[in-house]
């Protein structure tokens, strides 16, 4: 069996901590603010955004399952965490009510729906961050993988599922906020969400789940049943007259992938403060390709790297130039696929190999 | 027939209207090598789906050691029942290495939870090592499956389908696009396996099909038209008119 940590991946985990322990302490007062303090939220979002492109590369990178439908699962775990958070509020909301949200009082609901039963206990909203992506999934894929829909078919499925929850959750009668979703969120586990020290805690969950994320990962691709998954993507048809049951590998990934990326909504939406349809959008679940495709698909710590660079430049150039934005990640989606066909995590791991080699004949040169 | 590892009976497939198999009969028995011999269109590769359950028959039987019904289950009962198949385009897992494409292959561990927290055992190893052997790829064990040239592509597939220990192997057109030294001692590998285990093997190559040394079945518009040695049928007028006169 491959070895779980890898060069790679512990280069990437040891950046990860320095990068966990020195943003907020870099933040802190004590250190005089050397970065600003929103920082530590925005890089937790980015922490996130990490966790589900690896998430989508384990179903995409590894057993060739295009989704285009990871945002919803995203979205659904980031809800199930805003139902939590709504429920803390307790009587503190507008209307004062001491169970109903904001939301529910306006629309003139007399009593909490059944689905909205048990999310004050944070236990339980913790099993339907990944139990509800997590059962989406399966179903989903039971009966998708079954009838062996496969490449586009499956990609537009995928792609037509968010769009129906989108669609679904701007309903006021959902019971989900309609069109404003889940916002005004106050604290977690009684901790005040705009405190310092709570963002903090927010943030090294985000990258001690990240963490977590690619280990679980790294687990099962590098175990048997990785290579199972290879053979699935490479060649499903030789797969199957192996003798394997190629749906439930793929259902079984698929699940998993899910709920991965419904952990990573759950941490984004505090950190963020809101959590809405537009979540659901087509669009978002295709950056989430784009970020893999441009990091490096199927290396994991590429899809992790991509979409940390993505999200970045993001947030930089919509905040100069707002309407180039999307002819930005277009040109370089071509570009990538051009000329970096192994990401820039390939880029890079050549860069490195022809640096060394470059390096070893020069002192050879001097030596001699 | 008594005795018989695949018994095939008045089978019938039509795509469309068209017969790709029409009342096919057939019968191997174990240890048997039978070489499949036909023009283009003539079923070979069809039949081999209905063999191996990728294509159900509209009519007929197919039995598999006298009990069990092939034309109601579908290619993963088959491969776990004991029947291989290689395809007529060499397919085996490009990025994975020549000896994890034979450890997928090999027999047993199929399920999920096996896989996933089970390890390679010494013997598998073992295995490994001696079918690498067997099929000329030991030097190249830890390659790239997706590096190997097509001779190499076409023996790693059959080194998989000897991992999986079938009772039948079903080898589609092995000798494409080899070299007249390959095609040899690929005829030469796969006597050898036959007697083991029953070989068919759909050939278009008269020189590769004269290597087997074997009974010859010759297929025309999904039917048996002659079945012997090959100077036998060669001999049929009718084979001739339709095959080998050309
Ligand atoms: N899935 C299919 N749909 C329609 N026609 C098919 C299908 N599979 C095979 N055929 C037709 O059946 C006939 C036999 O094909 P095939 O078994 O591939 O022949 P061979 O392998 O002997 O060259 C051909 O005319 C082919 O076009
Ligand atoms: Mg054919």
């Amino acid at each position: 069996m491959a070895r779980l940590i890898d060069r790679r991946m512990g280069v990437f985990l040891a950046g990860l901590f320095i990068l966990t322990v020195a943003l907020p302490m870099a933040s802190s007062a004590a250190a005089g603010q050397l970065v600003p303090a929103y920082l530590v939220s925005l890089v937790g979002k980015y922490l996130c955004y990490a966790l589900l492109a690896v998430a989508l590369d384990l179903v995409w990178g590894f057993c060739g399952i295009l989704s285009l439908g990871h945002g919803a699962f995203f979205a659904l775990g980031g809800y199930a965490m805003g139902m939590y958070l709504m429920r803390q509020i307790g009587p503190r909301g507008v209307y004062g009510d001491p169970v109903l949200p904001d939301f529910m009082v306006f629309l003139n609901w007399q009593e909490l729906p059944w689905f909205w039963l048990g999310f004050d206990r944070f236990w339980f909203a913790a099993l339907m961050v990944m139990a509800a992506p997590g059962l989406l999934a399966f179903v989903f894929g039971w009966f998708a993988f079954r009838s062996r829909v496969s490449g586009v078919y499956l990609s537009i499925i995928t792609q037509a599922m968010t769009y129906a929850l989108m669609l679904a959750f701007f309903r006021n009668e959902m019971g989900f906020g309609g069109n404003n979703g889940l916002t005004d969120f106050k604290d977690i586990l009684g901790l005040d969400l705009t405190a310092a020290s709570t963002r903090t805690g927010l943030f090294v969950a985000s990258a001690v789940a990240l963490a977590g994320g690619l280990m679980i990962a790294r687990w099962i691709t590098a175990s048997r049943l990785g290579r199972v998954l290879v053979a699935i993507r490479d060649a499903e048809e030789r797969t199957r007259f192996l003798g394997y049951r190629v749906e439930h590998y793929k259902l079984f990934v698929f699940t998993v992938s899910a709920a991965m990326a419904g952990v990573a909504g759950a941490l984004y939406v505090p950190q963020v403060g809101i959590i809405n349809p537009g979540e659901f959008s087509p669009a978002n679940s295709i950056e989430i390709v784009i970020w893999v495709a441009l990091g490096g698909r199927g290396t994991l710590i590429g899809a992790a790297l991509g979409a940390f660079l993505v999200t970045l430049a993001k947030t930089v150039l919509t905040g100069w130039l707002p309407e180039l934005w999307l002819f930005a990640l277009g040109g370089l989606f071509i570009m990538v696929t051009l000329w970096l066909p192994g990401g820039v995590l390939g880029a890079i791991e050549t860069g490195l190999t022809r640096l060394r080699a470059f390096a070893s004949m020069r002192t050879k040169e001097i030596e001699t | 027939m008594s005795g018989s590892l695949l018994y095939l009976s008045g089978v019938t497939k039509s795509f469309d209207g068209f017969a790709a198999i029409n009342g096919l009969s057939l019968v191997i028995m174990p240890g048997e090598l039978r070489a499949v011999i036909g023009p283009n269109g003539a079923g070979k590769t069809t039949m081999m789906d209905i063999i191996t359950g990728k294509t159900h028959p509209d009519r007929g039987q197919v039995f598999w050691k006298e009990k069990v019904d092939l034309s109601r289950i579908d290619e993963v009962a088959a491969a776990r029942l004991g029947i291989g198949r290689k395809f007529q385009k060499p397919t085996v897992i490009d990025s994975l290495t020549v000896a994890e494409n034979l450890e997928l292959a090999l027999k047993g561990q199929r399920g999920l939870t096996a896989r996933l927290f089970g390890r390679s055992s010494r013997t598998m190893h073992a295995d490994i090592m001696q079918i690498a052997d067997r099929i000329g790829l030991a030097a190249s064990r830890n390659d790239l499956a997706g590096t190997l040239s097509h001779g190499q592509k076409q023996w790693l597939e059959i080194g998989m389908l000897l991992a999986q220990d079938p009772d039948l192997m079903l080898v589609d057109e092995p000798a494409a696009g080899m070299t007249d030294e390959e095609t040899m001692r690929t005829a030469e590998l796969l006597r050898s396996i036959a007697g083991h285990r029953a070989v068919i093997v759909v050939e278009h190559d008269m020189d590769f099909v004269r290597a087997l040394g074997c009974k010859v079945t010759v297929l025309h518009q999904g039917r048996v038209l002659a079945e012997g040695p090959l100077d036998f049928v060669s001999a049929n007028p009718e084979v001739i008119e339709v095959y080998l006169g050309r």
